[in-house]
């Protein structure tokens, strides 16, 4: 804040305060010519103003009230630039990038001033990194039959995950079940941590255009020969033709990019497992439309050591009755 | 008798208001004008960038389906909410808003940094029928967004608007507004909004 703006503040507020109290103090005496205890004259109704003095307890706390903010503006931020004798920040507010935040607290920190906030963090990191500490030092393989450590990510899964994939975790129409033990980017620890962590994006671009409505009429039906369905022959075989553009990312098998080891998130088209619908009309609007579903990422929001119990939590998902 | 102040004051209504608005006026001197000035509250984030087009419509549609009623879009510093919502907010994140949409009716969750933090799958699914993603929502169904198409024909107005409250669109902002959201539908437009918020911040 620059020193003008500093001044006025102070200026004004400290002016504020002395014109109450200069102006209580003045009500305190009799400046109505009436005597006390007496009727002013107005009346209305029959009810008339007595000139009463001002009750004590109340100019007692009003008077309270000016000593308790003299302290208050000498103890904490408030007047300008002043800023306290105690030293109290709740955080930062002027900062303008992450990193910047970053810098301010770790000055603060050497400083010996940590922010109100950042003192309910540090409060807190002594009470559950420790905890934490004990699950991240450890593989999420074993992790995943840790009945505590379970019990920390079904409730760290509860908060952040079940909004889209439920909180039974078996998802619903375009957000993946996590108990079938069937994965579009993979079921190792390593790719479910990958996962949490950076998000995933998946692209099925929209071929109503190209492939036009009788188009997209065959290769549904050909997609949907795939798992063993009943369907038009001369459609699927019609359609089987061009399944070459989707070979790039399903395979050419139509097993999906898992089984090819790519890392495009492309489902196997072979098994029963929709994650948007397996009616003709589902898959007739996701070779129109595309689809594109996403996961966030998480590393910034919950951090590495909650992703880590986190993973454990959604391996044991698909292995309920495995023990170890 | 000594002169009676108070009848005097009392009868006048022209010192009656002077006086009243000398009363009311130190807070907002104090408290209000020097935020339209100093550094720390004029300074935009380095992430900042105005809103396009469509998530103008989107905030538009965000004031008038009265979301705020609800959603407030303000982190506190405190570490529950910091935790559950990301870094508090910071003035530079707000100084192109107008009126800015803080709230203070925390029924449903914060969404000062709710950009980036569902697809846009899952926002369309829960603007629709919200239960159909979260079965515990209270919070309505807005169908009629997926219904509503935008004309975009004051679209341009409310950026020219924006420019003059000091928000740095060009020309071509402008000139392209309309194009940018005619014939798109509500609920895509909120979205944009919604993905928006708060990814200023890096």
């Amino acid at each position: 804040m620059s020193s003008f703006w500093s001044a006025w503040i102070i200026v004004l507020t400290i002016a504020c305060i002395v014109l109450c109290t200069v102006l209580l103090t003045w009500n305190l005496k009799n400046h109505v010519g009436v005597p006390e205890g007496e009727t002013t004259g107005h009346e209305f109704d029959g009810i008339e103003e007595i000139n009463n003095p001002l009750p004590k307890w109340w100019t007692i706390m009003f008077y309270a009230t000016i000593v308790w903010s003299v302290f208050y503006f000498a103890a904490y931020p408030g007047l300008g630039n002043w800023k306290g004798l105690l030293g109290w920040t709740s955080s930062n507010q002027g900062i303008t990038s992450l990193a910047e935040s970053k810098a301010a607290i770790e000055a603060q920190k050497l400083a010996g001033t940590p922010s109100q906030l950042d003192r309910e963090y540090m409060h807190a990191n002594d009470t559950f990194a420790k905890e934490f500490a004990k699950y991240t030092s450890r593989p999420i393989e074993e992790l995943a039959y840790d009945t505590q450590a379970l019990k920390v990510g079904q409730r760290l899964f509860l908060q952040n995950c079940s909004q889209c994939h439920g909180s039974d975790a078996r998802g619903q129409r375009g957000f993946p079940n996590l108990t079938d033990n069937d994965w579009l980017y993979g079921g190792t620890v390593d790719k479910i941590k990958e996962t949490l962590m950076y998000g995933r994006k998946a692209a099925m671009p929209a071929w109503g255009e190209a492939l036009g409505e009788q188009g997209v009429k065959e290769m549904t039906a050909y997609v949907l020969s795939l798992s063993g369905r009943k369907v038009n022959d001369n459609d699927a075989a019609a359609g089987k033709n061009k399944f070459g553009m989707c070979a790039a990312c399903h395979g050419a098998d139509g097993k999906g990019s898992l089984a090819h080891n790519l890392p495009f998130g492309a489902p196997n088209l072979t098994d029963n497992t929709w994650l948007y619908g397996g009616s003709a009309g589902s898959i007739e609007t996701t070779l129109n439309k595309g689809r594109n579903g996403v996961m966030p990422a998480f590393k910034d929001t919950l951090g590495e050591d909650k992703i880590h119990v986190i993973a454990a939590y959604v391996y044991r998902l698909s292995r309920p009755d495995d023990t170890k | 008798m000594s002169k009676n102040y108070h009848e005097k004051i009392e009868k006048s209504v022209g010192w009656m208001a002077i006086l009243t608005v000398v009363a009311i006026s130190f807070g907002t001197l104090v408290e209000i004008t020097p935020l339209m000035f100093i550094k720390d509250t004029t300074t935009p984030v380095d992430g900042l960038k105005p809103y396009t087009a469509l998530q103008m419509e989107g905030r538009d549609i965000f004031i008038r389906e009265g979301c705020t009623n609800c959603h407030s879009q303000m982190i506190r510093p405190f570490r529950h909410e910091v935790e559950r919502y990301g870094h508090y907010s910071v003035a530079g994140e707000s100084i192109w808003e107008h009126p800015f949409l803080w709230g203070s009716k925390r029924t449903g969750p914060d969404l000062a940094r709710v950009g980036g933090r569902y697809s846009d799958d899952w926002h369309y699914a829960h603007l629709m029928d919200p239960r159909s993603v979260v079965p515990q929502s209270n919070m309505p169904g807005y169908p009629w967004l997926g219904e509503n198409v935008l004309d975009g024909k004051l679209t341009a107005n409310k950026l020219e608007i924006f420019r003059s409250f000091g928000v740095p669109y060009t020309d071509d902002d402008i000139k392209g507004a309309e194009a940018a959201v005619k014939g798109k539908k509500e609920i895509e437009a909120l979205i944009a909004y919604l993905q928006s918020l708060g990814t200023a911040l890096k």
